[in-house]
């Protein structure tokens, strides 16, 4: 994309004049006043100075709403057809700054509290302590290194993932039947399929799974029963349901390929495996790169399948980071330590990711 | 003697190559089927075990009409069966709720982020911004950049802010987060869709004296919808089997259909007919969809991947 100039060229021709730009600003700057009045007499009210009779906060988020839509209106008003322009993006900017940045900042706040929900007391200010006591909590560490094998895994269905793109690439008949086919376990919320999957085919009495494996001659088949075998079954189900996402993009790169290449390696006498690994494999190194990447910031957010199936068990085994803060907050109702080990978490996986981004461009580069 | 020699046969070389054809057919339709079993059978599984009755469940009965006799039982208990579906129930008005919670969240979201993601996806991919210091690639970033925030961070302070704002356990909630989840890959895809279409096409509308709106609305807008459909089938998807923020953020009236499926898991023991009936039906509207709109959810994943 580039930054420099507008793609597309406008000859503006504006006149606007005076009163209307004056107009625009007194509407911007009258509704932040607005904002800022109702906020104070709010916070005062909570704080317990005056009483203005409210009963929730959302007066403020009103005076708030009325103030994006000043701001927008007096864009246009204001700067004319380049406001026009602008009001293409700011309303999403206007829409996600507000829902993310505001809630981050409040986040922060509570992060460095001890905040009982169910409790009295109320809100207050512990300092470190909420740290401290992360750094002894093996539980989240326990969970924080699960999320490490978990996104081990996806090496493993990315390989199953490239395997079935190449099949479905393949002169074969009935391919749509079999793209639907493949499809359809992503189509599945997440919460069925840890019934139907983790709560019945696996059951170890009557779930076909069980019956399958007994009939194999494993004597007791348990899918949850050691800590190994619990998160392997996890990692197997996520698995089931993402691999068509990781497919559906690597065979999106394949279909891009052209066909001469391969067909010119061939002329050269190379045969399907080698054809494969040094013309189809570098070629879909950056589809790849980037299926992986995605599909590892979706396995970080895994949380469904391991709250509805193990509920972290056996023993914090299966926790992932997502579920263990989930179950801290319904057990105890611990808003400040759930919050804190969220933002850990968060500043672990920036890093990460940029760390990751970093690599992926540098192994990119040289072959694209 | 006339011996009926053939005199055209296919030399040693081709015979082999027929049979490696062979073999390779073989393998790759045995590895598809064996993939395409693994995928529906938990589906066929959750089907055939709604119309089971317990003694089937025990002795693992899996195909119908054949080794079992298909019962009403899963449904009856949902309300949904032939003889009940005339008569009162309260489950069935339980799971009409949910299923119209989670209808007007996900399509209201859904439409909510395809409308704002378009926009902003064509005013990056079109204009030059400035704001403050943020440029056009610094606001993309800005955008796709909240892919990568779990959702964990935001729920517990989303949680005491909504408590504080009345919003707790309400539609509206729910919207505002799940269209905010979903946005960054809308933008995602709508920005791949704007890209590819030539601006000379914009050009010639404004020189035909329209302004940018209308150009957008009566030139672009027809051209981009496929991408627009792929975007919001795709968040549809999302926003319909999300679960996590809708068990922490609802309890008695704007609960979804996961958290209904969720907190039957527990109670219902191993009477799985009705839990099969009540999983079954939850799922049922997304595969309709994966099936009939296959196309568009292909569409929208494979945006941005290739390049």
């Amino acid at each position: 994309m580039s930054s420099q100039g507008d793609l597309l060229h406008v000859v503006t021709n504006d006149n606007i004049p005076d009163s209307r730009k004056r107009f625009g600003r007194a509407i911007i700057w009258g509704t932040a006043a607005l904002v800022l009045v109702v906020a104070a007499m709010q916070v005062m009210q909570a704080t317990g100075r005056a009483d203005f009779g409210f009963e929730n906060w959302r007066p403020t988020l009103y005076a708030f709403c009325t103030w994006a839509v000043a701001l927008c209106w007096g864009q246009v008003l204001i700067r004319g057809e380049a406001g026009k322009r602008t009001l293409f993006v700011l309303p999403a900017a206007i829409f996600v700054g507000a829902l993310t940045i505001f809630p981050l900042l409040f986040g922060l706040l509570i992060a460095f509290s001890d905040w009982n929900l169910s409790s009295p007391t109320g809100r207050q200010f512990n300092g470190l302590d909420n740290i401290r006591q992360m750094w002894v909590d093996p539980f989240y560490w326990n969970a924080l290194w699960n999320m490490v094998l978990y996104s081990a895994a996806i090496i493993v269905e990315y390989a199953i993932a490239f395997g079935l793109a190449l099949l479905l690439n393949a002169q074969i008949r009935a391919r749509k039947f079999f793209r639907v086919a493949f499809l359809l376990p992503l189509m599945l919320s997440p919460v069925a399929v840890s019934w139907m999957i983790g709560k019945s085919m696996l059951e170890a009495r009557y779930g076909p799974l069980s019956r399958l494996a007994r009939f194999f001659g494993i004597e007791n088949p348990s899918f949850f029963g050691s800590p190994e075998i619990a998160r392997a079954t996890i990692m197997v189900m996520d698995a089931w349901t993402y691999i068509p996402f990781m497919m559906i993009m690597i065979l999106a790169g394949l279909q891009a390929i052209p066909k001469e290449l391969n067909e010119a390696a061939k002329v050269d006498g190379a045969n399907g495996w080698r054809n494969f690994w040094e013309v189809t494999f570098p070629l879909m190194l950056p589809v790849s790169i980037t299926a992986i990447l995605i599909r590892i910031i979706f396995k970080l957010k895994l949380a469904d399948v391991v709250i509805n199936v193990t509920a972290g068990g056996p023993g914090g085994a299966t926790d992932t980071v997502t579920s263990f803060i989930f179950r801290e907050y319904r057990e105890r109702s611990n808003v400040g330590y759930g919050t804190l080990l969220a933002f850990v978490y968060l500043v672990i996986i920036v890093i990460a990711m940029t760390f990751l981004m970093k690599l992926a461009d540098r192994w990119m580069r040289p072959r694209t | 003697m006339t011996a009926t020699t053939q005199i055209f046969r296919d030399s040693e070389a081709d015979r082999r190559h027929r049979a490696k054809w062979w073999t390779s057919r073989i393998a790759i339709y045995g590895v598809l089927i064996l993939w395409t079993i693994i995928c529906l059978f938990p589906i066929y599984w959750t089907i055939t075990t709604s119309f089971k009755m317990a003694p089937n469940v025990m002795k693992g009965n899996m195909i119908p009409f054949v080794d079992y006799t298909p019962a009403w039982l899963g449904w009856k208990s949902l309300g949904l069966s032939p003889d009940t579906i005339w008569n009162e129930s309260t489950v069935r008005a339980e799971f009409m709720k949910r299923f119209m919670n989670s209808f007007v969240i996900s399509v209201t979201s859904s439409a909510l982020a395809v409308a704002l993601g378009s926009l902003a996806a064509y005013g990056l991919s079109r204009f030059s911004y400035r704001f403050g210091w943020m440029k056009n690639s610094d606001i993309s970033f800005f955008f796709l950049s909240q892919l990568i925030l779990p959702p964990v961070v935001l729920a517990l302070p989303f949680l005491v802010l909504y408590k504080e704002l009345a919003l707790l356990d309400t539609r509206v909630g729910l919207i505002l987060l799940y269209t905010l989840s979903v946005l960054p890959i809308v933008i995602w895809i709508m920005r791949d869709q704007f890209g590819s279409i030539p601006t000379e096409l914009e050009e010639a509308a404004l020189v035909d004296g329209l302004s940018i709106w209308g150009a957008f609305a009566t030139i672009i807008l027809p051209i981009a919808l496929p991408g627009m459909v792929a975007a919001f089938i795709l968040s549809l998807v999302l926003t319909w089997n999300e679960y996590f923020f809708a068990a922490l953020l609802t309890s008695t009236y704007a609960n979804t259909l996961p958290v209904m499926v969720a907190s039957q898991t527990g109670s219902q023991g191993i009477s799985w007919w009705s839990m099969a009936a009540l999983s079954f039906a939850a799922i049922l509207p997304l595969i309709v969809i994966g099936v009939v709109l296959e196309k568009y959810i292909i569409k929208g994943m494979a945006a941005g991947a290739v390049k």
